[in-house]
């Protein structure tokens, strides 16, 4: 399955996920703590540079991650400009862009077991609280293998409505993508009841 | 629980899917991207405690960094964007869904669960998702409401989807509804 990790190799693949996620969280706290047009800009600026510095490729990748952006700072910005208070929505855009694009960086340097080793750690501990985590990590593991399996099945049905006939299709392929599933859920659970006791499941061993 | 581990599961795997497929068309031709209406199913079908696990399972798939909303937007990034209530409205959303299916026995399932998804794919999803845009966009109530409205029609017609939906897999699968063992 396709992730959102960048191709392109950077020495922020290498730093430890829960530094770039501890940061994250930091300074995106800070970037609504001060409303100043110059701090935002600044700010922004910033976050331009810590993409500039691997390369203009690289920061291309990231402005186009930002693209489902644009409708609101278009209406964010109309908005204040027609209010009489374009210094206010200025700040309002200006950390928007930082803040997504900053959250945009950690994942487009993250790879997804460190993701998942960082969310285990994070979660460790609910345990003393009797949430079996190990099951977190078993569930996301079979979303991850599922959902090119379930996708390839919709494309299926999808296809077959298409051989017969002349109209896209419909909403009524729905349950059968569901109905499929629900047939699937069944094999699955009994494949795992067969290979595993769940009730003891832990991601460490 | 394999069979509930198993359930949720899919259930994330399939919110994902249709998110992914191409755009579905209502019988006039008017195109929907389906990938809140697999949300609602989530409630109808799973029930409220399940429903919601699967929702909070594919957001924390899409946290990790994978490309599983429509248009293949994902991870960090769309936590701190101005759409992040309305994802915190699917969870409270698909529980409150699952709740009110199970409540309205003394209807009909199909009629049930259209009721359920329009009030919590719809009231208890926008609630979260204006306050966030409040915030986000540093918006009044009215604009944040007005920006929304257009998207009120679409959500009714997916209730009633999710509805026909849901009586034609209790059909299909008599049971796999919890709340309505008979079918």
């Amino acid at each position: 399955m396709l992730a959102l990790v960048s191709p392109i190799d950077t020495p922020y693949h290498r730093l430890p996920a829960g530094l770039k996620f501890g940061a994250l969280s930091l300074a995106t706290v800070a970037l609504f703590l001060f409303d100043m047009v110059w701090m935002q800009t600044a700010a922004l600026l910033g976050v331009v540079a810590l993409y500039l510095v691997i390369g203009l490729d690289f920061l291309r990748q990231g402005a186009a991650a930002l693209r489902p952006l644009w409708p609101f700072l278009l209406l964010v910005g109309i908005w204040h400009f027609v209010l009489g208070d374009p210094a206010e929505g200025a700040v309002v855009c200006l950390r928007l862009l930082s803040a997504v694009a900053l959250a945009n960086l950690v994942t487009m340097t993250t790879r997804l077991d460190d993701a998942v080793d960082l969310l285990m750690w994070l979660l460790a501990p609910l345990r003393r609280l009797g949430v079996q985590t190990g099951l977190i990590a078993f569930s996301i593991a079979l979303v991850i293998r599922f959902v090119p399996v379930m996708l390839d099945n919709a494309r299926r049905l999808l296809e077959s409505w298409r051989a017969r006939s002349h109209r896209r299709p419909g909403w009524q392929v729905i349950a059968p993508i569901f109905l499929v599933a629900l047939d699937d859920a069944t094999r699955v659970a009994e494949a795992i009841r067969a290979r595993a006791d769940l009730s003891t499941y832990n991601a460490d061993d | 629980m394999e069979r509930n581990i198993a359930l949720i599961a899919l259930f994330a795997a399939l919110i994902a899917v249709l998110g992914l497929v191409p755009k579905l068309t209502l019988m006039s031709g008017i195109p929907i991207t389906a990938q809140s209406l697999g949300v609602m199913l989530c409630g109808t079908v799973l029930g409220a405690r399940r429903g919601m696990l699967a929702v909070l399972l594919f957001l924390l798939l899409v946290a990790l960094g994978l490309p599983l909303l429509a248009g293949g937007r994902g991870g960090l990034g769309v936590f701190a964007g101005p759409t992040v209530g309305f994802l915190i409205g699917w969870v409270a959303g698909a529980y409150v869904i699952g709740l009110l299916t199970a409540k309205l026995t003394s209807l009909p399932l199909g009629l049930a669960a259209a009721g359920a998804a329009a009030i919590g794919g719809i009231v208890v999803l926008y609630v979260p998702g204006i306050i966030g845009m409040m915030i986000m966009l540093d918006m009044t109530l009215q604009t944040a409401f007005l920006s929304i409205f257009a998207f009120i029609p679409g959500d009714l017609i997916k209730a009633g989807l999710a509805g026909a939906i849901t009586a034609s897999l209790a059909r299909a699968r008599p049971g796999i509804v919890a709340s309505r063992p008979a079918g």
